[in-house]
């Protein structure tokens, strides 16, 4: 039996002061060890779901389980089972990347000799080593996201939330950020990830979602969405199930 | 432990590498401190040293009005300019804007007449039987043209009444001697003599000006000492402006966000901002202190003279950085912008300095606005300050300003905290 990583039952959130309800009785299950991605045109709801499954928002009704621990009123000691890389920069531009991590490290929870160890090993894997000590405010778009990236992994969480962690940057660094979450993946990581590249749910994702106006249209692998639509590609599924008016 | 260390090392290399913030933060007060402290020692001067300087124009043809100069000169206050005496209004007004005079006073064609007729009338009465019909008779003697004081819009009205007050004074003297020589030559059908005139209207009663102080000395307190610690206390909450402000940016930033998604509490973040702009207002304090101690002197100022109690100068700096910090804090906390931050950051402390007696002395305030004052921290601390720097005073005589500044505290991390959960901050 398969061990859900995050389960979503009947959920209710509304942005106050704000008409139209963002998501009513929205109920989603991700397994743990799957690498989910979550699709949808602008105003779909994919970063308010984030939100919502990282505790930044809270909801009115309904449940969501990290695991065993319901989001809304748990103890903050057990996020560090997850790790979240937002889409904006989440770093302070004012130090380097090696004190960034150190920084991050230890509000995670890490000691001083973890944090050592754990910096250098991701400096090395993503390209930054060379550049560690330089402050992060000169680094270009591509660096600047793996160093959001490198945070967010600082603690090797069990679920890691990514919100458009490729968004603006060169093919070699999607690339380089695409490899290193199958590797994390492959230990163990599951991965919940929003993103606009649909190709990257072909790379990346062995199970996908695509919501819109805060409810799932479609919910399986890739494969199998494409098979029962008759589309070769993702983004012929998408229009067809999405439509073609602009949403923003 | 390892968390607040290692957010303390994070907030202290932000705040190292913002150098145009350092800059704001240290040389600034540093430049306010001097301007006021030499603005408000050329005000002491102004009254103490320099003289006024003052058009005359005597219109008056007999022997008073020239007196009359003579006294004004002996007062010292005055730096005399005699003008033509024909001048209209309009251009006596032009003569003090050439000659660059703050006062100019007409004394009017009739003055030797009537202090003349006014004494001749006091002396009668004097010489007399006080319920003869004649006595009684006797109108006292009106002046057709008053004594005409012009004064430059600038000045303020308490230094304009201290210069009236000369002028009368200096009448006054005129009519005493008039009259007293009136009465001698009445009395003994001769002259007085000059020794004797002077005897009688010059010899003042001599008057010693001693500053209280708790310790006994007799150091009198300059420009100094008044104003450096008052500023000093402005300084240090003027950090409203970088703390508020980089509080607003971090919560507005997604670093904030992620530090919403960790274990930690988000408390760390705001006991390590405590902690290292407290260090930066004692650091503020202690360089501004040892400017006015080592280097004012130098720059043609008084020395500020530190307090004996060195313990106790220490803990109300540290009592005001604390609560500096947490006013900035707070500001921040609600601000939604850095603009928000800034305005309301920078006009509340002006209105707290003002309020607090910074501005103008707190004595001088109307009673409805001496009740308002306690709810300024810049109050208690400008009084703990005093009780040090002019009083001699030690920490015992100052405790009460440091519980009432540490009361004001408590309040504004309250209202901290409550705005933290409401806006699930924490």
């Amino acid at each position: 039996m398969s061990i859900s990583a995050i389960k979503i039952q009947d959920l209710a959130f509304q942005y106050p002061r704000q008409e139209g309800i963002c998501f009513k009785n929205f109920n989603l299950e991700i397994t743990a060890g799957e690498r989910f991605g979550l699709f949808g045109p602008n105003g779909a709801g994919k970063t308010t779901l984030m939100n919502l499954m990282t505790g930044l928002l809270k909801y009115s009704a309904g449940s969501i389980r990290l695991q065993d621990h319901e989001i809304n009123d748990h103890p903050k000691s057990i996020n560090t089972i997850f790790g979240f890389v937002p889409q904006d920069f989440s770093f302070y531009p004012e130090l380097t990347a090696r004190e960034n991590l150190a920084f991050y490290g230890a509000w995670y929870g890490l000691n001083k000799k973890q944090i050592k160890i754990r910096t250098e090993e991701l400096l090395n894997v993503l390209g930054l080593a060379s550049v560690a000590d330089r402050i992060v405010k000169s680094f270009s778009g591509g660096m600047k996201r793996r160093v959001n990236l490198a945070i967010g992994v600082m603690h090797k969480p069990q679920v890691l939330f990514l919100d458009e962690p490729t968004v603006g940057v060169d093919v070699q660094t999607r690339h380089a950020i695409i490899n290193y979450l199958k590797e994390l993946n492959e230990t163990g990581t599951t991965l919940i990830y929003t993103s606009h590249q649909l190709e990257e749910a072909t790379e990346l994702c062995n199970k996908i979602a695509l919501i819109d106006d805060g409810k799932i249209i479609a919910h399986d692998s890739l494969d199998v969405l494409l098979e029962k639509h008759g589309h070769e590609g993702m983004e012929g599924l998408f229009l067809e199930l999405t439509g073609k008016r602009f949403r923003d | 432990m390892h968390i607040l260390r290692a957010t303390i090392i994070k907030d202290s290399k932000i705040l190292l590498r913002d150098r145009v913030g350092l800059f704001m933060m240290f040389f600034m007060p540093i430049l306010l401190v001097i301007v006021i402290t030499s603005v408000q020692n050329s005000t002491f001067e102004l009254v103490n040293n320099n003289k006024v300087s003052l058009v005359v124009f005597n219109k008056d043809e007999g022997p008073m009005g020239s007196q009359l100069v003579e006294a004004l000169h002996k007062i010292g206050l005055f730096k005399l300019q005699m003008a033509d005496s024909s001048m209209s209004e309009h251009n006596i007004i032009s003569v003090m804007y050439d000659k660059d005079a703050l006062v100019a006073v007409v004394i009017p064609a009739n003055f030797t007449a009537f202090i003349q007729h006014k004494a001749d009338g006091i002396a009668t009465r004097a010489l007399s039987d006080p319920d003869s019909m004649q006595v009684k008779s006797l109108a006292a003697p009106e002046l057709t043209d008053s004594l005409q004081m012009f004064y430059h819009p600038v000045m303020q009205v308490s230094f304009r009444q201290s210069i009236e007050g000369a002028l009368r004074s200096s009448v006054q003297v005129i009519q005493g001697e008039t009259i007293v020589k009136k009465l001698y030559s009445a009395v003994n059908q001769k002259e007085i003599p000059t020794d004797l005139q002077k005897q009688i209207l010059f010899s003042q009663f001599p008057i010693t000006e001693i500053p209280v102080s708790r310790t006994g000395s007799r150091t009198i307190p300059n420009a100094s000492q008044h104003n450096v610690p008052a500023w000093t206390i402005f300084a240090m909450f003027f950090i409203v402006l970088s703390l508020g402000g980089t509080m607003v940016r971090e919560k507005n930033s997604g670093s904030f966000i992620r530090l919403k998604t960790m274990p930690a509490s988000y408390l760390h973040a705001l006991y390590s901002k405590q902690l290292v702009y407290l260090t930066v207002t004692i650091l503020q304090a202690a360089v501004i202190f040892a400017i006015g101690n080592k280097i004012f002197p130098y720059i043609g100022l008084p020395a500020l003279h530190l307090p004996k109690d060195i313990v106790a100068l220490f803990i109300v700096t540290a009592v005001t950085g604390y609560c500096a910090v947490n006013y900035a804090i707070c500001i921040g906390v609600f601000a939604n912008t850095p603009e928000q931050s800034n305005g309301f950051g920078a006009i509340s402390i002006i209105i707290m300095a003002a309020l607090g007696g910074l501005i103008v002395p707190s004595f001088a305030m109307p009673a409805h606005l001496q009740k308002l004052l306690q709810i300024s921290p810049l109050h208690w601390a400008l009084e703990a300050y005093y009780g040090l720097f002019l009083e001699g005073g030690k920490l015992g005589d100052i405790w009460m300003n440091i519980l009432s500044l540490l009361g004001i505290t408590v309040l504004i991390q309250i209202l901290t905290l409550y705005g933290l959960k409401r806006k699930n901050l924490i």
